[in-house]
């Protein structure tokens, strides 16, 4: 059941790993003559024309309080994480509940590359070019039953490996959910690599959700459990803050977060003086994303 | 005795070396910013590294009286200068917030409307322009009594800064709470006096 979804964005638009180092260099010329704004804009043009960024700023540039709350927190300190051997619990509503171990997974799984736009609720924003399977597959292989209505997930708790969850910054262990039908869309992925190489640990290794249309506290990393249930399940933020981070958390430019605005976002890797760019419906995903959501007040399931 | 001779040295050090050693973080960061030393994205890590020196100035300005009273280091000549000096990083962090990170005055005007953790920041600013424009001898000898009273405002100015900084943080955060314990703490020395003076 791969490729189901075509990508807009094609292996010519990632930039290869040699390119993309002399692009950097290139951007770090032109930063030190101040011409980065120019660079800036020309990134935020146009939707088709998109740059996934580089490496380091996907690498670099994350949260996952698991590992501290700053942005490099997690570059620094997600070394310490084991992700082999790596075991996932599928179980709830499915026909074959049970462990499964990363490599059964990926032996049975599709591996294809999907380059996404990626919108955090903080309103900044990359382009990345994620490697996995869609979440479909994989819940279809352990079969869904019928009456099920939603899926919940849940990232690894260890604190041995984690020196984030020493101080309760949320309720460990970090959990999310999804809908089932939102799980079982086409875009839906779990991703396990980037620009091709295996997922790095502050990416969520070795197993992280990718739900492009969705504020990305909602794609979960580093899962090591997989629910299938018939009620709405818990999740961190919400739980944390619910005035703040609902359940369903689609990109949406006409909901403001409380605290700021969500109508534009900053593209990581700009510099310090890039142009803010309009942030899109759905994150740009409205033509296949909206109809999930028809007839529901997104100001009220924000 | 060590308090004797620390004393001795700040009377020899004169005042305006103060500004000197505590903008040099100002090109620092900048070429940090510029050079990838703040991270992927330097515009928040600008704008929160701003703040953060500025709260810190703040709280050293707090010392300056318990240091006196309670360990006999007498830094007061140095007092003043430390508050306009956070001043300054104050209009640096909201520089950096208006300019490069909103980057619109409309913007920029419904936010601090619209989000309670901004117009708490900018009650904060707001209360630091009357007392860096009265940070100098003339201003001191114009107001008399005054000024002291005015320059009390150091203290809501304090808190509100230190709430600005745990109400934009996400989550359960240690950092901002140990900004408002200290300050708590640094506020809770100065009771007794206040209450003797209040009595008398």
């Amino acid at each position: 059941m791969a490729h189901r979804w075509k990508n807009t964005l094609t292996r010519a638009d990632a930039t290869p790993m040699a390119a993309y180092m002399n692009r950097r260099q290139i951007m770090g010329g032109a930063l030190g003559l101040g011409l980065i704004g120019a660079a800036g804009m020309a990134r935020s043009q146009d939707a088709d024309a998109l740059v996934p960024n580089s490496w380091e700023d996907i690498t670099q540039y994350n949260n996952f309080y698991e590992f501290g709350t700053g942005k490099s927190d997690p570059a620094r300190n997600a070394h310490t994480l084991t992700t082999e051997p790596w075991t996932v619990v599928i179980d709830g509503m499915v026909d074959n509940p049970g462990d499964y171990s990363m490599a059964q997974i990926m032996d049975a799984m599709t591996i294809e590359e999907r380059i996404y736009r990626f919108r955090c609720v903080e309103a900044w924003s990359m382009v990345i070019p994620w490697n996995g399977f869609e979440l479909a597959d994989l819940l279809t292989m352990a079969g869904v039953q019928d009456g099920a209505k939603y899926v919940a997930f849940e990232t690894a708790l260890r604190p041995d490996e984690m020196p984030g969850v020493r101080f309760p910054v949320l309720d460990w262990p970090y959990v999310e959910g999804l809908r089932l039908d939102e799980a079982m869309h086409p875009l839906t992925m779990m991703a396990t690599g980037i620009y091709g190489k295996t997922i790095p640990n502050q990416n969520g290794a070795p197993m992280r959700l990718v739900v492009p249309w969705k504020y990305g506290f909602k794609s979960i990393k580093s899962i090591v459990r997989i629910t299938v249930t018939e009620d709405e399940p818990p999740t961190s933020w919400n739980k944390s803050n619910g005035r703040e981070y609902g359940f369903y958390s689609n990109v949406n430019p006409e909901v403001d977060h409380p605290r700021w605005s969500q109508a534009s976002e900053r593209v990581v890797g700009g510099g310090l003086f890039a142009k803010r760019q309009p942030t899109l419906m759905f994150n740009g995903y409205e033509d296949e994303v909206a109809s999930l959501y028809e007839g529901m007040d997104l100001r009220a399931n924000y | 005795m060590l308090v004797d001779r620390i004393n001795q040295a700040a009377r020899k050090v004169p005042t305006w070396t103060l500004y000197i050693v505590s903008m040099i973080p100002v090109p620092v960061l900048l070429y940090m910013a510029q050079t990838g030393g703040l991270g992927r994205e330097p515009v928040k890590a600008l704008e929160h590294e701003l703040g953060e020196i500025a709260l810190q100035l703040v709280i050293v300005g707090l010392c300056i009286s318990p240091l006196r009273k309670f360990a006999g280091v007498n830094l007061i000549k140095f007092r003043r200068a430390i508050g306009v000096v956070a001043f300054i990083y104050v209009v640096l962090h909201l520089l950096v917030w208006a300019v490069l990170d909103v980057q619109s005055l409309d913007r920029v005007v419904a936010d601090i409307i619209k989000r309670p953790y901004i117009t708490i920041g900018m009650a904060a600013f707001v209360l630091m322009i009357p007392l860096a424009f009265t940070s100098n001898n003339m201003s001191v000898r114009w107001l008399g009594p005054v000024w002291r009273k005015l320059h009390l405002l150091t203290y809501p100015i304090a808190i509100l800064s230190s709430v600005h900084f745990i109400w934009l943080s996400k989550g359960f955060q240690l950092e901002p709470l140990v900004y408002l314990t200290v300050i708590l703490g640094l506020l809770a020395l100065r009771v007794p006096a206040l209450v003797k003076k209040v009595a008398a």
